[in-house]
């Protein structure tokens, strides 16, 4: 038997390339340096609030109040004083348990539902997706109470069920996975099918590794979301043991005097695990963003 | 023994009836063509077969069972899909031995087995690449071998050459050809490229509107077609259709031309298409079957296909590559009564 010759297709560009900034690019016309100013602008919007929130982590609280961005007498007594603080771990603790469980409930049941709502047609199939999609146009603000209620009658108040149930599955990561999924030819599905797999094996084993930049960018959304989620923890949570790291942070002082120095000290650290996850997957955020707004 | 059986199957998508009726029996090794135009149905008879549509009525038989009721992968079947529909995710032996996942067969078995197939398909040395490292050719042979390895009964093809390139396409065709040859298998193919099932096939079905229009070997629907559709389908340049009178055994064209159609279409007389092959169609000065301006001319090398503006129409001749009518130049053109054939003016069957 004849044998094609081993030619591999062209590479062909992909959404990394644009992304990837060239090795010198000088701005060509007004309109050029225009756009860049409005982005320099945009960025140093972006870095106010950390840069102050760091400079307010090294001050003493006599200097909290200063505009100044570089302290007088920088201190890294702030840090201490938290890290030396028990209940800091505990929150921190709190909020990474909770972060993670979400996380991979979210990547679970999302893609799940995300997958059944794409691949397969039964009745009433759309209307089950725009009762989802709809679900995002209402606050949080509007759900707090019937979650409240709904938590003081299963018992769930002041425990970390309490916390996670509302975010255990989301409109919007449904939506992202179904977008995805989408972009998975059916073809690949049948063949799954001819070869012997059940269902739930073809959406595990054939389905989810092709969407991983998705559930990439879904995981980091999900953990950025509850990692700093206030209102409903402050308000679900009674004792300081249950309370999730925001939470913590903004009972450091008293009724009389905020303790704005130590609140950013422990705004500074708890950055650093999110900070670590964004760097490792935004590679696949990106892609994972702009993939979804193609698909959309 | 893989024998594949449909009678009267039937496809139905809510109140649409799709496919009407197909009734064929495919025997055991035989490797069978179905083609024709888009939204003809055989793409759903071979989805049918493999149990990736429901068959609204009718039976299909694989090696004497029933299998409407049965799931896929209970069928015996493989299929081979377009797209080739590998697993990006996954490396060539991954791929192939993914056919192999609900097999009861040892590893080392099925090593064996994965190695066996890599060497038919020549792909020994590919094993460990992934499917974004291979040419469109390879990627197909991956997709190809994950359907062997399992020994099927029916092997099914869904358009696999299609998103080939022509040169590669004619090399896949001869590599799919060789391959049945070797293993032997049943093979039902779906095309629209009416090239791939002519080369292919031992049996070719062609297909319009959800019904079969003839079922026969490359020989008999090429030179004997059934109705104007197989006659127009089958062949490239198409079969040129000519309005014409037969009476007393001698066909008359519009333009007076007449000649003898011989002692079988004596009986026969009434409003005819006349049907002739363009190489059929040769220079001739006495009985002459039409005759026209050229209009354009294009070599092919050997040949020369040339367009002749005729009162019937415009008609396509092959002419010698070497000599061919100029452009503009006066031509009767004729064709051997044994060639020619006729075709019911109101049904467009064959009458002979």
């Amino acid at each position: 038997m004849t044998i094609a010759p081993d030619v591999p297709d062209q590479a062909r560009p992909t959404s990394d390339a644009l992304f990837r900034a060239g090795p010198s690019r000088r701005p060509r016309n007004m309109g050029q340096i225009i756009r860049w100013m409005l982005l320099f602008a945009g960025g140093i919007l972006m870095v106010m609030p950390i840069a102050y929130m760091i400079s307010t982590s090294l001050k003493w609280p006599f200097e909290v109040y200063n505009v100044n961005l570089i302290p007088e007498e920088p201190t890294l007594d702030n840090y201490a004083y938290v890290l030396e603080d028990g209940r800091f771990y505990l929150w921190f603790w709190n909020s990474l348990l909770i972060a993670a469980i979400t996380t991979v409930s979210n990547l679970f049941f999302d893609s799940l539902i995300g997958y059944t709502l794409c691949k397969f047609r039964f009745p009433g199939r759309q209307l089950v997706f725009i009762a989802i999609l709809s679900t995002l146009m209402i606050p949080t603000e509007m759900l707090v109470i019937p979650w409240y209620l709904m938590s003081q009658s299963f018992g769930w108040l002041d425990s970390y069920w309490g916390i996670m149930f509302p975010g255990l599955m989301t409109a919007f990561g449904t939506f992202l996975m179904k977008q995805f999924f989408e972009s998975v030819p059916d073809d690949f599905i049948e063949a799954a099918r001819i070869d012997g797999l059940n269902e739930f094996q073809i959406w595990w084993t054939v389905a989810m590794p092709l969407v991983k930049p998705a559930l990439a960018a879904l995981a980091i959304f999900v953990f950025l979301g509850n990692w700093t989620a206030f209102l409903w923890p402050l308000i679900v949570t009674n004792s300081t043991d249950m309370y999730t790291l925001p939470v913590g942070l903004s009972s450091f002082g008293d009724e009389a005097d905020v303790a704005w120095e130590l609140i950013m000290t422990g705004a500074a650290i708890s950055t650093i695990p999110t900070l670590v996850v964004f760097l490792i997957f935004q590679r696949f955020i990106i892609r994972g963003v702009v993939m979804a707004g193609l698909k959309g | 023994m893989a024998q594949l059986v449909l009678r009267n199957l039937v496809k139905r998508y809510g109140a649409t009836e799709v496919l009407h009726g197909i009734n064929l029996d495919v025997a055991d090794g035989e490797f069978v063509v179905f083609v024709g135009p888009s939204g003809c149905g055989k793409s759903t008879t071979l989805r049918m077969i493999a149990g990736l549509e429901e068959v609204s009525d009718g039976v299909i038989e694989i090696g004497g069972r029933e299998v409407n009721h049965l799931e896929p992968k209970e069928r015996d079947i493989a299929m081979v899909f377009q797209n080739y529909a590998i697993y990006p995710h996954m490396s060539v032996k991954k791929n192939i031995a993914f056919g192999l996942r609900s097999s009861k067969m040892s590893k080392p078995d099925k090593d064996k087995r994965i190695q066996e197939v890599a060497a038919i398909l020549g792909m020994t040395d590919l094993l460990e690449r992934k499917p974004n490292q291979l040419s469109g050719g390879q990627r197909q042979r991956v997709a190809i071998g994950r359907a062997m390895v399992r020994d099927p009964a029916v092997f099914l093809f869904d358009e696999p050459l299609s998103n080939l390139d022509a040169q590669l396409r004619t090399q896949m065709r001869l590599e799919i050809k060789k391959l049945h040859q070797r293993v032997g298998n049943t093979i039902v193919f779906v095309t629209h490229d009416q090239v791939e099932a002519m080369t292919m096939a031992d049996r070719i079905v062609i297909m319009k509107d959800g019904h079969i229009q003839q079922v026969g070997t490359p020989d008999e629907v090429y030179h004997k077609p059934a109705n104007t559709f197989v006659a127009r389908f089958i062949g490239a340049p198409s079969m040129n259709m000519l309005d014409a009178e037969l009476s007393e055994g001698r066909v008359i064209m519009p333009e007076g031309l007449s000649f003898p159609m011989g002692p079988t279409a004596e009986a026969r007389s009434g409003r005819i298409t006349l049907g002739v092959r363009p190489d059929d169609l040769v220079p001739r000065e006495t009985d002459a079957l039409i005759q026209g301006k050229v209009t354009v001319r294009e070599p092919l090398g050997a040949e020369t296909l040339i367009y002749v503006d005729t009162p019937g129409g415009e008609i396509v001749a092959k002419a010698d590559g070497r000599n061919p009518p100029s452009v503009g130049e006066q031509v009767r053109l004729g064709a051997d009564p044994d060639n020619l054939h006729v075709f019911d003016r109101e049904t467009g069957m064959v009458v002979r």
